[in-house]
């Protein structure tokens, strides 16, 4: 994106909403991809991403790379992410802190680590080789989590932290997995935002998740299936009051809705980053 | 491996145990807090990695679902998804070994083509992902002269895949794509070679003439025309295979005249 314009807000691209974008060019700042789904060698995927990177800048977001496995990063996959790169010239790169990948059996979640020292030395080892290979920071996306580890050594904040600082990454805060993860874990998701190293953050994430509610008590998931509910939009609106206008993806990547409905929701995060605008010109 | 990553790899192997086996175990490592027990916790993991990769090998094998419907496919899946896990992060790569475990999971014993209409799905899928290349019109074979022709080697598309089988796989195939009620295919039809193609965005499947699939090997291993005439049965209907050969996109070049 120009550096002279105020960052945008952004929609997952999905093949469902092909012929919305490419003949009805909406008026969204861009489109994220999961890198993952850009690997194999041709076919009608590549054609519509092509298609829709010639109108639109896009973000890359990478679901495999399990930057945070004990046994290493999986080999030849760092080079895939990298071709993927190379071609569609992403405005932004971002994976997880988690993990997917262990022994070479790939279990398609991101699954949780614990916050000690150890993990952080092994994350921060991890990243640096994404970034010296693809040559450019990435970003870091804080995770959805529903359970933590025995001996846990700091918060996720801290970690984080500490990981931008020490491996030079950005931060990508998924501000509905800060919802999820605050109940799950049983923390204040204003303190955690005020704890969040904000400085490091290049890249918001908005999504809808699911409330399962048993006799024991609640659990919410992130499912990625339905709007951005009243919570997390409110905590969009006091991050961006505080910090300015950050680019800001809907995610929504289970029953796809029909295209004016995700549409709707890009408009109004796009209202909330020009709310920010506005802010900023009222400041100086 | 440095000793203080032994835990995390210790924690990452018993998390994914814990998560593909069938039999719920929350491994030591996970932690209780108030509220959900530790196994519900653990639980949205195990339910998030097995649902996802259940529905990713529903996307791929659509017609083995609907001959087996809806609960016998999620079963099966399920097994197949704790038995053989994928290697790779892409997606697109996970189900090659789907239609060999079909012909061992003794509760599909009964539907004996079943491995085979699976093996025309994944190549399907497998040509949907394929390398793009353009295909060349069977005019180009007409500008030989008769002897170049014999020595003349077809560059096939990256795309192309042939599935041969003594069972009518293109007719069950098609019958559980496009119709809401199915034909009913009787048990002496006769098996059929599948030719899966893909010239632009769309994959085509057809049926090769008898014996045509012995020609496709040989070509496939770079021989030249007339060596793989040589290889297929004297019954084949050549003319009939290089026209759907051509027609269907399967060529995408000529390389004439390199004696073998």
């Amino acid at each position: 994106m120009a550096a002279d314009r105020s960052p945008r807000a952004g929609a997952g691209l999905k093949p469902q909403h092909q012929r919305h974008i490419l003949d009805g060019r909406p008026d969204v700042g861009w489109f994220e991809v999961h890198a993952e789904n850009y690997m194999g060698a041709g076919g009608p995927p590549h054609r519509f991403l092509e298609r829709v990177r010639a109108l639109y800048p896009v973000s890359l977001h990478g679901v495999g790379l399990s930057i945070g496995s004990a046994g290493g990063l999986t080999p030849g996959h760092l080079g895939r992410l990298g071709a993927v790169a190379e071609r569609y010239q992403p405005f932004l790169i971002s994976e997880h802190l988690a993990w997917s990948t262990h022994d070479g059996v790939f279990l398609n979640d991101l699954l949780p680590l614990p916050y000690d020292d150890a993990t952080l030395a092994l994350v921060i080892r991890h990243v640096d080789e994404v970034q010296s290979a693809l040559g450019r920071r990435i970003l870091i996306e804080n995770p959805s989590t529903y359970l933590r580890f025995k001996g846990e050594e700091m918060e996720e904040t801290e970690f984080l932290g500490a990981l931008a600082r020490r491996s030079g990454c950005g931060l990508l805060l998924d501000v509905n997995n800060v919802v999820v993860s605050a109940a799950n874990r049983g923390f204040d998701p204003l303190a955690y935002l005020d704890a969040f190293p904000v400085e490091h953050v290049g890249e918001i994430h908005l999504a809808g998740h699911a409330v399962l509610q048993d006799s024991d008590g609640c659990l919410l998931v992130d499912t990625h299936d339905r709007s951005v509910p009243p919570e997390v939009w409110d905590l969009h609106r006091r991050l961006i009051e505080r910090l300015g206008p950050l680019p800001t993806l809907i995610e929504w990547d289970a029953d796809v809705p029909a295209w004016p409905i995700l549409e709707a929701e890009v408009a109004q995060a796009e209202s909330v980053l020009r709310h920010g605008d506005e802010l900023r010109a009222h400041a100086a | 491996m440095p000793p203080d990553m032994r835990p995390l790899a210790h924690a990452q192997q018993s998390f994914r145990r814990g998560v593909l086996q069938a039999r719920l175990q929350v491994p030591a490592a996970v932690a209780g807090l108030p509220g959900p027990s530790r196994e519900r916790r653990f639980s949205v993991y195990r339910n998030n990695v097995k649902a996802s990769l259940v529905a990713a090998l529903k996307a791929k094998f659509t017609v083995i679902e609907r001959l087996v419907g809806e609960e016998f496919f999620e079963a099966t899946a399920l097994v197949f998804v704790e038995r053989h896990p994928p290697r790779s992060p892409v997606l697109a790569e996970y189900g090659g070994g789907f239609a060999s475990f079909l012909e061992v999971f003794e509760p599909a014993a009964d539907l004996p083509y079943l491995p085979d209409v699976a093996r025309l799905e994944w190549a399907r899928h497998r040509a949907f992902h394929a390398a793009d290349a353009t295909p060349v019109a069977i005019d180009r074979l007409a500008t030989l002269a008769a002897d170049d022709l014999h020595d003349t080697r077809l560059t096939l598309h990256p795309a192309t895949a042939v599935a041969a089988s003594p069972w009518p796989i293109v007719s069950i195939w098609t019958t559980n794509t496009f119709d809401a009620e199915t034909r009913r295919i009787g048990p002496d039809h006769a098996g059929e070679i599948a030719l899966i193609t893909r010239p632009q965005d769309d994959v085509l499947v057809n049926v090769l003439p008898p014996g045509s699939d012995l020609l496709i090997a040989a070509l496939r291993e770079g021989r030249a025309l007339g060596t793989a005439i040589g290889q297929a049965p004297a019954s084949l209907d050549l003319a009939r295979t290089l026209a759907l050969l051509f027609r269907a996109g399967a060529v995408v070049g000529l390389l004439k005249g390199i004696s073998e």
